[in-house]
């Protein structure tokens, strides 16, 4: 095992929508090359928290953050191009959103707003990504149709790819098997395995069994606050630091 | 093929964008900041260049501005007593508009209730279009139809010695009014929820009953924004009025009675006073007037709906 | 078990069918007078409507004749007015829904649009006067015409586009911003090429409200009479005065005595017809679109 390098520090991570604190300062860290599990019930700030490193939280207007985030060692606060940073970061939401332009398109939108515009530079990115999403046999004879034209889990991998398309360091995926059948759930819970050599991803979601199957880390956010944060053998293994970790894992509560 | 194993994403050389695409976005931005705030440039502005022509003569000496408002005598060419006071013209918009609206504000509440409760489908839509359709009508051609059609028919119903009159000017503008208070008044009803119309359903009230007793009643605000907006087009109307209300510049006795309205009164003028001139200036100043009031009633509509949104 | 009406539930169900259709009355009562006014104005015109009158000039003091230098001034009022309207309307729905944060100042400007719409035309006529054919030294021509309608159009454009880009649903930005584009990348890649239709719907709007108002040309640059050739197409320069269909109307009803009595009729015709079928064609393209939604 190499050293393990810090990917995203998190420090004392404060988040209010208008007067009500939804994080209360939580700090952890995430490994390079890592898949880290974000396990809670739900309102308990996982979304939220994504949207803190990647910043875009600042598009709500009722949202004050305090505490610092570091991505591989920059203040997301203090960074000088803010959209050099969320391509840093790929992001996958929970319901499958397809852009309405072609299948190509959603795959070069990215790659084009980053200033590559000759179909030479941008056909090697697409299928690439479309491959790594596990997209491309589907898909390569109908590049030119609509996105939004896709099935639901098509349009999830569609995503994955997209988020691909700007070779992040670090992939969050938000609850995305919530809308997708349980078949794609396995294809892209295969793609995760194969990613996590390259990139860390954290992995936000509300089946316990995925993280358990996926994971390396997990941690247990309740409330606002991390309840426990651990090895993932150790927070399944039936006797976690914390008995709201067992009650929760056990699904006793949740 | 696979995927790039051994290369660590963070060395290879990410694409930047243009020096040239990141300014011209930078330009274009300013500009759609700039056209945003254009609206407010260009209210201030119309009120700015009516004022300034007008600005002249309220430092006269002779000229009173209780008199511009209050005196109902007109006399704008008179050889040697020139006088400028709007009320009787006042009185003529206020007459038309309220005749309008005692016609309109039924009619148009009804025919809203109508379409938003009572019908579906093929009717609503094409009632929806054909509401549509009356509100393009050019008001030259509302005034065109007052002058002739709805002359001829008010002298033969009513034996009127003129067709052009408050009772022509009212029905015309109500006809103009009442696509803005259906639209309006609709979109205020689509705005209640469906929780309680069904609540109503629930407790074995009929459609008619769940209108009176919940809907009207919840859509007020909405429903009284529609009418303070069908007031501002009737306040605000020019044409149609000036060519079926009639000539006479009076505090009219009945609504068989020509009139002239404030707005009526600066178009047909207009082009007989001397730029620079008294009665050139009293136009504009009349145009100011007309300016402030239809600012307060759209400004009152939209604190009425405001009221809504904040519950 | 059958239920039986009682006297009770029958009472309730004719006030109803009594409301229903008192409502039906009133609704209809505005599709009656629109057919009606029609029907009497198209018969009222007949005797002078053929493709001559749409092509001939006004002869004999405006007494008889055709009305082309009207219609083709009108159509130069509409096409410039539409130029200058549009970019900025569209540009500045853009502002409104897509840069506009929630404070004072953006609600002062959402109040300047509201106000801007409720402006009567003789306002905007004193206006276009003031600051166009004097201060601005256009003098009486097509160009502050077409500048006063294009200000007083402009909220027609704006709506539309608003109503068009509002539309869009706020995941498909979400998706763009997570991929770190910029708001205009967005707004260019995805907001607005579907938002086309909305905006050709408000375009479509305008250039109806451009033909039919008569008020603020009438004293900024369209005039009684011009003299101009038969069917010529660019007869007008920039800096000219101007015929304009809706002050044509006026002036035959009103200054023209002794004008063939078909005369006004036939010209209210061909505006009204215009005006309606414009209309109409919006009418379409809304609903045709709605059809062929990309999600």
């Amino acid at each position: 095992m190499t050293e393990l390098i810090k990917e995203i520090e998190v420090e004392d991570l404060r988040l209010a929508y208008d007067s009500k604190e939804v994080l209360h300062g939580i700090t952890f860290d995430v490994y390079r090359n890592e898949i880290l599990a974000v396990i809670g019930p739900a309102q308990s700030g996982k979304t939220s928290m994504l949207r803190c490193l990647n910043r875009t939280i600042d598009f709500t207007a009722s949202a004050t953050v305090s505490g610092q985030v570091r991505v591989a060692g920059e203040d997301v606060r203090r960074t000088k191009d803010i959209y050099a940073l969320r391509r840093k970061i790929g992001m996958v939401a929970p319901l499958p959103t397809g852009l309405p332009l072609t299948i190509y398109e959603n795959v070069a939108c990215a790659p084009r707003c980053s200033g590559l515009s000759r179909k030479g530079d941008l056909d090697p990115i697409v299928e690439r990504c479309l491959r790594q999403a596990a997209l491309w046999d589907e898909v390569k004879d109908r590049l030119g149709s609509l996105g939004t034209a896709l099935s639901g889990g098509q349009q999830q991998r569609l995503t994955i790819a997209r988020a691909l398309s700007h070779r992040p360091e670090i992939l969050c995926l938000d609850e995305f098997s919530i809308a997708i059948d349980p078949v794609t759930t396995m294809r892209i819970e295969d793609v995760l395995k194969e990613l996590r050599r390259e990139i860390t991803i954290v992995l936000v979601t509300n089946l316990t069994q995925q993280a358990r199957r996926l994971s390396d880390r997990t941690m247990f956010l309740w409330d606002g606050e991390i309840v426990e944060i651990d090895r993932t053998e150790v927070i399944f293994s039936g006797q976690p630091k914390s008995e709201r970790t067992r009650g929760y894992v056990e699904g006793v509560f949740g | 093929m696979s995927p790039e194993h051994a290369t660590d994403p963070s060395s290879l050389p990410r694409p930047q964008r243009a020096r040239w695409a990141v300014l011209g976005e930078r330009a274009i931005e300013a500009l759609i900041r700039l056209c945003g705030v254009s609206a407010i440039v260009f209210v201030a502005a119309i009120f700015f260049f009516v004022l300034r022509e007008a600005a002249p003569i309220l430092v006269r000496d002779e000229f009173s501005l209780t008199e511009f408002l209050f005196s109902t005598e007109w006399y704008p060419t008179s050889a040697n007593n020139i006088r400028y006071g709007t009320l009787a013209l006042t009185v003529g918009t206020l007459s038309v508009t309220a005749l309008a609206m005692a016609i309109a504000v039924p009619f148009g509440l009804g025919a809203a209730i109508y379409i938003s409760e009572f019908c579906s489908g093929r009717v609503r839509e094409t009632l929806k279009v054909v509401i549509e359709l009356l509100s393009a009508i050019p008001s030259v051609v509302w005034g065109f139809v007052g002058l002739t059609v709805m002359s001829k028919l008010i002298v033969q119903l009513t034996g009127a010695p003129v067709g052009v009159n408050i009772l022509n000017g009212g029905i015309i503008l109500a006809l103009m009014s009442v696509p803005v208070i259906v639209s309006i008044g609709e979109d205020a009803l689509k705005a209640v929820p469906d929780s309680y119309r069904e609540a109503g359903l629930a407790l074995g009230a009929t459609r008619w009953q769940i209108v009176y007793r919940v809907l009207l009643p919840a859509a007020r605000n909405g429903l009284l924004a529609a009418v303070l907006l069908g007031v501002g087009r009737a306040v605000g109307e020019t044409m149609a009025v000036l060519m079926a209300t009639g000539h006479a510049v009076h505090i009219p006795g009945g609504i068989l009675d020509s009139v002239r309205t404030l707005t009526a009164n600066i178009a047909a003028e207009l082009g007989e006073a001397p730029a620079g001139s008294d009665h050139y200036r009293v136009l504009f100043l009349t145009g100011t007037l007309l300016f402030l009031i239809t600012f307060l009633v759209n400004l009152t509509a939209d604190f009425v709906v405001r009221g809504i949104r904040r519950k | 078990m059958r239920f039986e009406k009682t006297s009770h539930v029958a009472r309730k169900e004719r006030a109803e069918a009594m409301a229903k259709a008192i409502f039906a009355l009133m609704a209809t009562a505005m599709v009656v007078p629109l057919a009606l006014i029609v029907g009497y104005l198209v018969y009222l015109a007949w005797p002078s409507l053929s493709w001559e009158f749409l092509v001939d000039v006004p002869k004999r003091g405006m007494t008889d004749g055709g009305i082309w230098p009207a219609f083709v001034g009108t159509l130069y009022l509409v096409g410039i007015s539409l130029i200058v309207a549009t970019p900025i309307g569209v540009l500045a729905a853009v502002y409104l829904n897509e840069y506009a944060k929630d404070n004072w100042f953006n609600r002062v400007v959402h109040l300047a649009v509201i106000n801007l719409a409720g402006v009567p035309s003789i306002v905007h006529a004193l206006f276009g006067l003031g600051a166009f054919v004097y201060a601005a030294g256009f003098g009486y021509s097509i160009l502050s015409a077409a500048l006063t309608l294009a200000i007083m159009t402009l909220p027609v454009i704006i709506a539309s586009t608003r109503e068009a880009l509002a539309s869009v649903p706020v995941a498909f930005r979400e998706a763009c911003w997570n991929v770190g584009a910029t708001r205009w990348q967005t707004i260019r890649a995805v907001v607005l090429p579907n938002s086309i239709s909305g905006i050709l719907t408000g375009v479509i709007l305008q250039v109806s409200r451009a033909a039919g108002e008569t008020a603020p040309v009438m004293f900024t640059g369209a005039v009684f009479f011009k003299a101009v050739e038969r069917g010529e197409l660019f007869p007008y320069g920039l800096r000219e005065q101007c015929m304009a269909l809706s002050m044509h109307l006026y002036t035959l009803a009103t200054q023209v005595p002794n004008v063939k009595e078909s005369l006004p009729y036939a010209t209210a015709v061909v505006l009204l017809g215009s005006v309606l079928l414009v209309n109409t064609a919006a009418i379409t393209l809304r609903v045709w679109l709605r059809g062929r939604k990309r999600w």
